[in-house]
């Protein structure tokens, strides 16, 4: 043993250090690397939801008037309406929404809709759309002379309004989304009430000890872990085929039903949780002063979970939200363009359509999927949200 | 190695003007303390004081405490282990710890004897060197059928001279040991008493307690802690266990010891 | 409910104390009562904790019921639906081996990027990462969480595959790829191995840490060599659970696999998992009662069979590991 054995460092020491280093560099970069991801996902979705797109005009704007069309008044625009389309169009239109209501904007669209119909024959991702502006151009003039270079966000505030269509130029996600809302409110009526009421059963009276008790919780446990697909296949024979005469088979009802099953096991074991935390002692007041079991959990255990119930409770929606594989068995039908009215309504919704969209080889059809997903997300972060200024609210109170 | 007598130092370390905060808040301050080499030094002194915090700066695991941090200078071999070249790795394997709760690792008793000294390039006979560790102990006679069954299964006292014989296979100068057997029965903390009489030739040895009898009992030089008025810990009594526990020189070192103290 | 509860309390008020009768109406109000609100309200809560017990019911009986109906079609048997490696409903061929070899494959993938990334960031998490790091870092790992799987198979599809062929060269990659598709499923599942082995590793008590600092081990060594094996059987749990889920994930295998049963072994190739077999066949527009119809559920029960099991097995290994530490 020497002085300097505190500050010279023998080469094995140094070899463990150095290890050492090596070790934490790869656990962080590990750890960046779920950054990195979520990044790289988000830019590749962004990057396909807006750019240059190559367009051809059926009737080119030029010839309609020799002002730029957005310049024009509404009295221009509706006078283009009335000369240029066909008589019975006009007047299914008049019919729904005559013209002299609309605003300057909806007739703008209306003209773009009905008359103009430009028709997207090429589009690009936004990166190559700023960095690759010659080469764009290039290509819009040999391969598609007399066609027009704009620039397009796929999102926009049609696309969230407009009803589904068959051509991604004017596709919307009104009906997808008024399907998932339909689906959700099913869902959470049937699956609140329920996974809250075995909450409260298996964390207030259900004796550990006893075996059925046992079988429910383990049974709960390993429901929560059952492939959503298979869900999918419950709801296809049991609400879809079996129940088909209450159901009206590949309905609204249907899905709800299944997407509440599927998301009972998360929901229970979410409020079980938010039951524990209640403490004892307040439980104990409670029949202290003479109250029975239903009046303690009433009145006292409920109110103190509640906050945390429904935290769980929107994030087991935001599965469902999100939930994609039951619904293409339990029928969700992409081709629809009524939006939903009733529980017997069929219906798509919007992880479906970005499935279907997704699927199709049309560089268009990712376009509006990437659109899509970017609606999704938003909804899903803005659930989420909800729920965390919950929980945050719910732990200042504690 | 703890042949050589140290030419710098007589003392085996020692703290100098130390004082140790956590964030803002000041734990311990103006500590001075000479430890004697080869003797057995116990701290005392009321729950809070600091204690485990001043034995805890001894091999830096306050390190471990994001918090925490230090003034003055603690000298080992004549070199203020606080210093930034010092490798806090090397200091412990130097100086050892054996803490309140025995904490064997999971694995078998060979394996916690074996792990310290392995990670460490420990390249001599493996076997040896643990069967040594646990005759050092007083351990071998207990376990040595059972040395591939877990640690856990061993009892609170066994387990605790495991944890000493698994200092001790590091060969460290000091060992520390934090209120070692306050969770212990009388019959076992007798047995690690002994044990630290034994190890005393060899070893430097540092203990907390809050069992005046085992103070009083067992060590050579007794510390005497408390609290001063704005809750910082200070050392108010230092030398021999006969003279501190006979003839006190502080007014509030004999009230603890009588047990007139809180 | 509240007038229930002060009905006796009126009643006593009402008689007088020095009447004989009054004490023994004092202690028939002792009595044990039958609540009969009480006790509709706990069978329904019974009832619908049992709901989950239906659930499962249903969904053995279904999937038993029409499997069954699957395996008596004539051109089915069972032998050759667990050996046959050729699943071609036209001609009549039904082996699942196919089907299940993808399942493998994409699995397989996924679980070299997420077990090795998922347990190395969940000690950086638990034993490297200051509270700011980790306040900044969790938040990251829960929004990749709670993406929904569709989008990662858009990601999967329109990212993942192009990058393939751009670095492989197209001849190698195919527009569809089990590759690709493991490689999103692995990035999808790391978070869940991640937080469930930061779990793991969090309730590994610091006395352990503190013993093998004390005795001069590095972070590397402690973590590595003390507190991943305290922690293992917790992390183990949670790399089988993330294999289940691997196993039933589907979107991401429906849109970037590859459509269309394909026995290889080549990762670049199409070829369609057991999921998105189901998916693709229920999409479509069969018959009820057909061979493909009865199929999905022959491969749902398989599916179903094989997830329950891991599920089963990874809490049993977790359950060992909390009754060590608590
Ligand atoms: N990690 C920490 N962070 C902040 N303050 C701490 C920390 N550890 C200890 N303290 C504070 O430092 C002071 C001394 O604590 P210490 O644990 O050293 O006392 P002690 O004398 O060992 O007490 P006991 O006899 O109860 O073990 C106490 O006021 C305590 O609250
Ligand atoms: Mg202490």
């Amino acid at each position: 043993m020497t002085d300097n054995d505190l500050m010279q460092r023998s080469p094995h020491l140094i070899r463990r250090h150095r290890n050492g280093k090596i070790g934490r560099a790869i656990f962080f970069l590990s750890t960046t690397i779920g950054l990195v991801a979520l990044i790289v996902l988000i830019l590749s979705i962004i990057n396909q939801s807006m750019g240059l797109v190559i367009v051809r005009y059926t009737v080119e704007p030029a010839t309609l008037s020799d002002k730029p069309l957005e310049d024009l008044e509404s009295t221009e625009l509706s006078a283009i309406l009335t000369q240029r389309l066909k008589p019975s169009r006009l007047r299914t239109i008049e019919r729904d929404t005559p013209l002299a209501t609309l605003s300057r904007t909806q007739l703008y669209n209306l003209v773009m809709e009905e008359i103009v119909v430009p028709k997207v024959q090429k589009s690009f991702h936004l990166d190559e759309s700023l960095f690759q502006r010659a080469k764009i151009e290039q290509i819009a003039s040999e391969e598609y002379p007399g066609a027009h270079i704009t620039f397009r966000s796929w999102i926009n505030w049609n696309f969230i309004v407009g009803s589904l269509s068959k051509s991604p130029e004017i596709a919307g996600i009104r009906t997808a989304l008024m399907g998932s809302l339909w689906i959700i409110l099913i869902t959470i009526v049937v699956a609140f009430p329920i996974g809250v009421g075995a909450a409260i059963y298996l964390e207030e009276y259900a004796s550990s000890s006893s075996r059925i008790n046992r079988i429910i919780q383990t049974n709960i446990d390993n429901l929560a872990g059952v492939p959503s697909i298979v869900y999918g296949i419950l709801g296809l024979a049991i609400f879809v085929r079996s129940l088909g005469d209450l159901t009206q088979g590949r309905t609204v009802i249907s899905a709800g039903l299944t997407m509440a099953l599927l998301i009972l096991p998360i929901l229970i074991i979410n409020a079980q949780e938010a039951i524990r935390a209640v403490p004892n002692s307040l439980r104990q007041a409670s029949y202290g002063l003479g109250a029975t079991q239903w009046q303690t959990i009433w009145h006292h255990v409920l109110p103190y979970a509640l906050p945390g119930i429904l935290t769980g409770t929107i994030l087991s929606i935001s599965r469902a939200f999100g939930e994609t594989a039951p619904l293409i068995l339990v029928g969700a039908s992409s081709f629809i363009n009524k939006d939903p009215s009733s529980l017997f309504s069929r219906f798509t919704v919007l992880p479906i359509q970005i499935y279907n969209w997704t699927s199709r080889p049309q560089d268009t059809f990712r376009n509006i999927a990437a659109a899509a997903i970017i609606i999704l997300i938003l909804t899903l972060l803005t659930l989420n949200a909800v729920a965390i200024l919950l929980r945050n609210r719910f732990s200042k109170r504690v | 190695m703890t042949e050589t007598p140290f030419p710098n130092n007589a003392y085996a370390i020692e703290l100098r003007n130390v004082d140790i905060f956590y964030g803002n808040f000041r734990a311990v301050k103006d500590i001075n303390l000479q430890i004697e080499p080869r003797k057995i030094t116990a701290i005392i002194g009321p729950s809070g004081c600091g204690k485990s915090t001043v034995i805890r700066c001894f091999n830096r695991m306050n390190d471990l405490v994001p918090s925490a941090h230090l003034n003055g200078e603690i000298l080992f071999h004549g070199k203020n282990i606080y210093d930034p070249d010092v490798d806090p790795v090397q200091v412990r394997r130097l100086i050892g710890m054996v803490f309140q709760k025995p904490n064997p690792f999971p694995k078998s008793i060979y394996e916690n004897i074996a792990w310290g000294a392995r990670v460490n390039g420990y390249r001599g006979n493996m076997d040896d060197l643990v069967e040594q560790s646990l005759r050092q102990a007083a351990l071998w006679d207990e376990v040595k059928d059972t040395l591939k069954k877990s640690a856990l299964a061993l009892s609170g006292g066994q387990q605790q001279r495991l944890c000493i014989a698994r200092t001790l296979a590091v060969r460290p100068e000091i060992i520390l040991m934090d209120e070692p057997c306050s969770a212990l029965d009388p019959i076992a903390t007798l047995k690690i008493e002994d044990l630290m009489r034994e190890l005393s030739t060899q070893y430097t040895i540092i203990i907390v307690t809050h069992n005046m009898q085992q103070a009083a009992r067992a060590s050579d030089f007794t510390a005497f802690f408390t609290m001063d008025t704005d809750r910082a810990g200070i050392m108010v009594e230092y030398g021999p266990t006969s003279q501190i526990f006979t003839r006190p020189k502080d007014k509030r070192t004999e009230d603890y010891i009588t047990g007139r103290f809180g | 409910m509240e007038q229930e509860m002060f009905r006796p309390t009126q009643q006593t008020q009402a008689i007088s104390p020095f009447d004989v009768h009054a004490s023994s109406a004092l202690i028939a109000n002792l009595r044990k009562r039958p609540r009969w609100g009480e006790r509709f309200i706990q069978g329904f809560l019974f009832f619908c904790g049992a709901v989950s017990i239906l659930t499962t019911l249903g969904i053995v009986f279904e999937l038993g019921k029409e499997s069954l109906l699957f395996f008596q079609t004539p051109e089915v048997n069972l032998i050759e639906f667990l050996t046959g490696t050729k699943w071609q409903p036209t001609i009549g061929e039904f082996g699942v081996l196919p089907l299940v070899n993808a399942t493998l494959m994409t699995t397989l993938v996924a679980m070299l990027v997420a077990l090795p990334l998922g347990l190395a960031a969940a000690i950086y998490l638990s034993e490297y990462a200051s509270p700011k790091a980790r306040g900044f870092l969790k938040p990251i790992l829960e929004i990749l969480a709670g993406i929904p799987t569709v989008v990662y198979g858009y990601f999967a599809l329109t990212f993942m595959t192009p990058l393939l062929r751009t670095i492989l060269g197209s001849e190698t990659v195919q527009i569809y790829n089990t590759f690709s598709a493991g490689l999103v499923m692995g990035i999808m599942i790391l978070p869940l191995v991640c937080s469930m082995s930061e779990d793991a590793l969090n309730a590994v008590p610091r006395a352990l840490r503190e013993a093998a600092y004390g005795m001069g081990a590095t972070k590397l060594e402690t973590a590595l060599q003390v507190v991943v094996p305290a922690a293992l059987s917790g992390i183990i749990a949670a790399f089988i659970l993330a294999i289940s889920r691997a196993v039933g994930e589907t979107m991401i295998v429906a849109l970037a696999a590859g459509s269309g049963p394909n026995f290889t072994f080549n990762p670049f190739k199409a070829a369609e998992t057991m999921t998105g077999y189901i998916a693709r066949i229920s999409g479509g527009d069969v018959g009820y009662d057909t061979p493909d119809y009865n199929s999905i559920f022959a491969i749902g029960l398989l599916l179903f069979t094989i997830t329950l099991a891991l599920n089963i097995l990874s809490r049993k290994l977790s359950a060992r590991f909390r009754e060590v530490y608590e």
